[in-house]
């Protein structure tokens, strides 16, 4: 494992941390212009410097690099342990990417208490920045609370009419989410205690044990439960279309584009390398909500007349492909499942984007509000049809790939039913974004209101061009992205290919594993 | 030379670019040389690749280059590349020469719209989209074209967007070609199960070995891959959005919806011959959904009176054939009606557009008639383009049309040969009438215009006669490609023998060659029969007695108003399937999401908060309230210490 003598990670973590404090410490409240330029700066070197991790990073290793490591509660085993590999690589950037991109697009729809809010995004991005590099539980688990609070903030202060009813449903919601996966981390870290007599959080070391089938199974589902919620699946997702709603444009950027993919970020990191007997046994189950999600995600979505609740639904729709990708258990579906989950962040990202820009002019999402806007404003329309169409999956485009490769692995492993109902999705995707696109852009432009609808400003602009340069990028070359996480998901796979041999065969065999047990391997971090 | 064909979609590529970002800055004249430039272009350098292609050995004609590997994830790997066959080079050459005359065509159609540059745009991203979906090496490939020619399709059906129904027409294009794909999807993955690859050539290699004649998974592989196919073809059932789809500028009615796009589904089921000739269920489903298709449509073409629909119909009933012919495993034939219907068919809209054009965007054949004098150029194309769709010998439709019902006629297996071939025979009689009832109606007779209209009726402009007359030639001669009777002159088919060699086996070759003569021959004198009595019919009904005509929709009139109502189908889907699913979408929301789950959130935190209502009177800091407790506790205690 490399190890660099600069703390690159948490540079990258602690960044917008350190420029929230100094903002509030040293930039007085009124300044509000040079508040906006601060925080986008702090968010640009942050990105800037999430690129630098880059040559540093080798793709030909599943092993974490750039590993920080220091003791930090001895007591119960918890250390600061951070680490990068592919799947966080990937996460990481599409975090400090849309971190930039939502500070953006705050500028001119943000204009009070413009300090707080900038500090609670800047603490935002800490929190997510920390979750997907953090190795040990307990620091995990703490970056994980950090981000609950200037996310219900985000919701409550600077949200739309029914904003404290938004932002308590979805605090509670979350937080019966994480205390069942605290429940569940508790489980292995007890469990792996008893076992080897050792104390530790680290997550290497729970990702090559084998924990016996009962703890598991109790163990998997309580994560389920947290991770579940968080996705959110069918039918824990009724929090999201209420924070989408009432949150501010950069909320709801930042909710779809990162912390949607927390949960299926805890599948991959925990359940499935952890659990994978456990996951095999999940499959009947897991595969069946994350189908139901997408279908039902999209007839819900077609139902919606507010065109923000239309692109939450939607959320439902794809985040049940990306389940269905990662338990298919197939180097396809995984691979096809993480790539799914950041091209849902740039998809919906720039869909909130977009929404927010129509809100800013009009003060209304409702759809029959509009009609007929490509006549006049043209730029607009180009950028929100590529990004529908990038959403709709058109092969060429970002979306495609993924879901391509999601079904391709449902097929691999003969799933048929559940491959064939989660293709239909495809004709569902089209007909709810195209049926809204068409009431939105098309048709005579009659309402008195729009006719003097400014087109996108250069500031806009910036904020959705990069979007469009990664949904083209990932559509028409996505090696780069696929070759990240091919070392990383191989990794995720051998664990789950050891754990598909016991299941379908004799005690006598289970009994060795048993054995097994009794001599973790050694290995952990090398 | 044969390199020249990565050449091929990348100049139509370049114009999309350019035209993208500088587009609005240029000068319509700069739009309209570079679009139709770049098509032209890639005319040419298929033309090299296709001499590239005959220089080479008749076994080596099959050319891969990769340009890079777009997808590869674990063992699953596919490249973007190009396969240039003697089937594909014919495909480019028709994309790019018919499309290259309506890109002209369309220059001085196009020439007072607004949407001039984004006009050409989708049209040039349209041919790019096209040519990849011909090239493609692989299905996938293949796959990106299919749907980037859906997604042209969709935006230059909803062109004039500011009209509802335009709109409302790209919408449902777009979706019911989603159904196809869902199937042609589905096809993919299996054949990726079972062939651990989408690449063409691998996989029709393989194919005999892996599959046995009749095994249900390539039964499966094909019908979905099928379903694909009547998607993007208009096949019955999901034939309804092409008759909407006339909604766009006429020159796409002609490129997209007539000559190229629609005809993809019949390329993508004669590409993938060596798996359909390993399920025979699937291929007598292919021509029976084909005759059904054709037969059905041209009903429907009898009765309508909006120009472009009666041509939109009858393009409907002519992919019918297409398929008719894939599906008896002529495939061959198949591809040689493919090219004649671009000639003729794409004449004749082109021809429609001519008209409308001259008419002030009237589309409606009861307000036409002789306008032969006004427009002797579009009247005398579009009449050789009736000849030739209705089997006149011997124009381009003549020969290709009755290569098909040949080979119907000597289908090897299935018993139901008579009943296609019958129907085959029933339909291309409808297609003369109907063509010939819409040529009356047009361009003879009295006039039935507006008189204002009538005023300003003229001639098209040169941008527009040029292609028609180049149409009007290619649908004359067009016919010689795959002369019949003598197959040692049958260039087409000696040219694409060997794509379909599995085909061939039980193909014509079967036959005898004395009996087959006469036979032929034989044939050739019905189908002329035919078509010469339909445009009997429609001369002495439409043209010299209307009165007959009318008469006859009275006496019949069940039968006229479901020709003239296309079969109720549109209300049909709307009441079985649109509006229950609408229902099923509403259901979802307001009860189930809102009522049923939220309701039980709500629930919940209601609960909680009414228990720590009750709760919290336990706690109301009055002292007295304590005491209280505290006595009626120690009596408790002391009543339960007792007892």
């Amino acid at each position: 494992m490399e190890s660099l003598s600069f703390p690159i990670l948490s540079t990258v973590v602690y960044l917008p941390a350190i420029g929230a404090l100094l903002m509030a410490l040293f930039i007085p409240g009124r300044k509000v212009q040079v508040i906006r330029r601060f925080a986008l700066g702090v968010a640009f070197v942050d990105f800037l410097v999430s690129l630098a991790i880059l040559p540093f990073f080798n793709a030909g290793t599943a092993d974490f690099q750039l590993v920080e490591r220091t003791t930090w509660i001895p007591g119960i085993g918890a250390q600061y342990l951070m680490g990068v590999d592919g799947i966080s690589l990937l996460l990481v950037l599409l975090t400090t990417v849309l971190g930039v991109l939502a500070i953006l697009s705050s500028f001119s729809s943000i204009t009070v208490r413009v300090k707080e809010y900038m500090i609670s995004l800047l603490i935002l991005q800490t929190g997510m920045l920390g979750v997907f590099f953090a190795l040990d539980i307990v620091l995990f688990y703490v970056f994980w609370e950090v981000m609950l609070i200037p996310m219900a903030l985000l919701i409550g202060i600077w949200g739309g009419p029914r904003r404290i009813y938004a932002a308590v449903k979805f605090f509670l919601f979350t937080l019966v989410g994480s205390l069942f996966m605290l429940i569940g981390f508790l489980v292995l870290y007890f469990s792996h205690q008893s076992l080897t007599g050792e104390y530790t959080f680290e997550i290497i070391r729970f990702m090559d044990f084998n924990f016996p089938a009962g703890v598991q199974m109790w163990a998997f589902w309580a994560l389920f439960l947290g991770f579940a919620i968080k996705v959110p699946m069918f039918p824990f997702h009724t929090w999201l279309p209420d924070a989408h709603v009432e949150a501010p444009t950069a909320g709801s950027v930042i909710l779809a584009g990162v912390l949607l993919k927390m949960g299926t970020y805890g599948f991959i990191r925990f359940s499935l390398p952890m659990l994978p007997e456990a996951s095999l046994k999940a499959v009947p189950v897991v595969a069946t909500l994350a189908v139901v999600g997408i279908i039902y995600g999209a007839l819900v979505a077609w139902a919606q007349t507010d065109i923000k609740k239309l692109v939450a639904y939607s959320s439902v729709s794809h985040l049940g492909f990306v389940m269905l990708g990662l338990f298919t258990f197939t180097v396809q579906g995984i691979q096809g499942g993480v790539l799914q989950m950041i091209n849902h962040g740039l998809s919906t990202g720039a869909l909130f984007l977009l929404v927010g820009i129509l809100y800013e002019r009009r003060h209304t999402r409702m759809i029959n509000a509009f009609g007929g806007l490509a006549a006049q404003i043209p730029l607009f329309t180009v950028v929100f049809g590529i990004v529908t169409f990038s959403s709709i999956g058109l092969p060429g485009l970002n979306g495609f790939i993924g879901e391509f490769l999601i079904l391709l692995g449902s097929y691999q492993a003969r799933m048929w039913i559940f491959g064939a109902l989660a293709a239909s999705g495809v004709i569902l995707s089209a007909i709810y974004m195209l049926s809204m696109f068409k009431r939105v852009m098309y048709g005579p432009l009659d309402k008195e209101e729009n006719k003097n609808l400014e087109d996108l400003n250069v500031r806009e602009l910036f904020t959705l061009v990069p979007i469009v340069i990664l949904i083209f990028w990932i559509g028409v070359y996505p090696r780069p992205f696929l070759n990240v996480l091919e070392a990383p998901v191989g990794r995720v796979m051998n664990r789950l290919e050891s754990a598909k041999m016991p299941v379908a065969v004799t005690p006598l065999e289970d009994a060795g594993i048993q054995v097994a047990l009794t001599f973790p391997d050694g290995e952990g971090i090398e | 030379m044969t390199d020249a064909v990565a050449l091929v979609p990348l100049f139509p590529l370049l114009a999309v670019l350019v035209n993208f970002f500088a587009g609005k800055r240029m000068s319509k004249t700069t739009v309209g040389i570079m679009a139709s430039g770049s098509v032209g272009a890639s005319f040419l350098a298929s033309v090299v690749a296709l001499m590239g292609l005959m220089a080479l050995e008749p076994g080596q004609r099959s050319v891969e280059i990769n340009l890079y590997s777009w997808i590869s994830s674990g063992n699953f790997e596919v490249p973007f590349g190009f396969l240039l066959d003697p089937l594909s080079a014919v495909m480019i050459l028709v994309v790019t020469g018919v499309g290259f005359l309506i890109h002209v065509y369309s220059t001085g159609y196009m020439h007072d719209d607004d949407g001039f540059a984004r006009y050409f745009l989708f049209l040039n991203l349209f041919v790019f989209a096209m040519l990849l979906l011909v090239l493609g090496n692989s299905y996938l490939i293949l796959f990106i074209g299919w749907e980037g020619v859906g997604l042209c399709s969709y935006l230059l059906i909803g062109f004039w967007f500011t009209k509802d129904t335009a709109s409302e027409a790209g919408k449902k294009a777009f979706i019911v070609n989603r159904i196809g794909d869902f199937g042609f999807i589905l096809g993919m993955l299996l054949i990726v199960y079972h062939f651990g690859t989408l690449q063409f050539t691998e996989v029709f290699h393989k194919a005999p070995t892996i599959f046995h004649s009749g095994d249900t998974a390539v039964l499966v592989i094909t019908l979905l891959l099928f379903v694909g196919a009547m998607g993007k073809s208009a096949q019955i059932p999901l034939h309804i959005w092409l008759p909407d789809a006339m909604e766009g500028p006429t020159p796409v009615s002609a490129l997209i919806h007539a000559a190229t796009m629609v005809t993809a589904g019949v390329y993508m089921v004669c590409r993938s011959s060596a798996l359909f000739e390993l399920s025979p269920v699937t291929l007598s489903i292919v021509a029976v959904v084909g005759a059904v298709t054709a037969l059905f449509a041209a009903t429907i073409a009898l009765t309508q009176n909006d120009i472009k629909r009666v041509l939109a119909y009858s393009t409907v009933s002519q992919l019918g054939y297409m398929f008719l012919a894939a599906g008896v495993g002529a495939y061959v034939a198949a591809i040689f009606h493919l090219v004649t219907h671009a000639f003729f068919k794409a004449l004749l809209f082109l021809g429609s557009g001519s008209v409308i054009h001259a008419l002030h965007e009237e589309q409606d054949i009861r307000k036409m008639g002789g306008l032969r004098k006004y427009m002797p150029t579009t009247h005398r194309t579009f009449l050789i383009g009736s000849l030739a769709i209705a089997g006149v010998p011997p124009l381009a439709g003549f020969m290709s049309k009755d290569e098909i019902l040949f080979e119907v006629f000597n289908w090897g297996r299935g018993s139901g040969w008579l009943l296609l071939w019958i129907g085959g025979m029933v339909t291309a009689f409808m297609t003369a009438f109907y063509m010939f009832r819409l040529v009356y109606k047009t361009f003879y007779g009295e006039s039935r215009m507006d008189p204002e209209v009538e005023k300003h009726a003229h001639e098209s402009p040169p941008s527009i006669t040029v292609p028609l007359s180049i149409l009007a030639l290619l649908s004359v001669i067009g016919g010689f490609l795959g002369i019949p009777v003598i197959k040692k002159w049958n260039i087409l088919h000696n040219w694409l023998g060997g794509v379909f060699q599995a085909a061939v086996e039980h193909g014509p070759e079967a036959v005898e060659a004395a009996s087959h003569l006469a036979e032929e021959l034989g044939l050739m004198t019905v189908s002329v029969i035919v078509a010469v009595s339909g445009i009997m019919l429609a001369r002495s009904i439409i043209l010299r007695r209307p009165e007959v005509a009318e008469g006859l929709s009275q006496k019949y009139s069940v039968l006229y108003q479901l020709s003239l109502n296309k079969w109720w189908v549109d209300e049909f889907y709307d009441r079985v399937v649109v509006k229950p699913l609408k229902a099923l979408s509403d259901w979802c929301w307001t009860v189930f999401d809102v009522k049923g789950i939220d309701g039980a959130v709500n629930g919940t935190a209601w609960t909680a908060n009414k228990t720590s209502g009750i709760l919290r009177k336990l706690q109301t800091g009055f002292v007295q309230n304590y005491a209280l407790s505290i006595v009626i506790g120690l009596v408790v205690m002391l009543a339960l210490a007792l007892i």
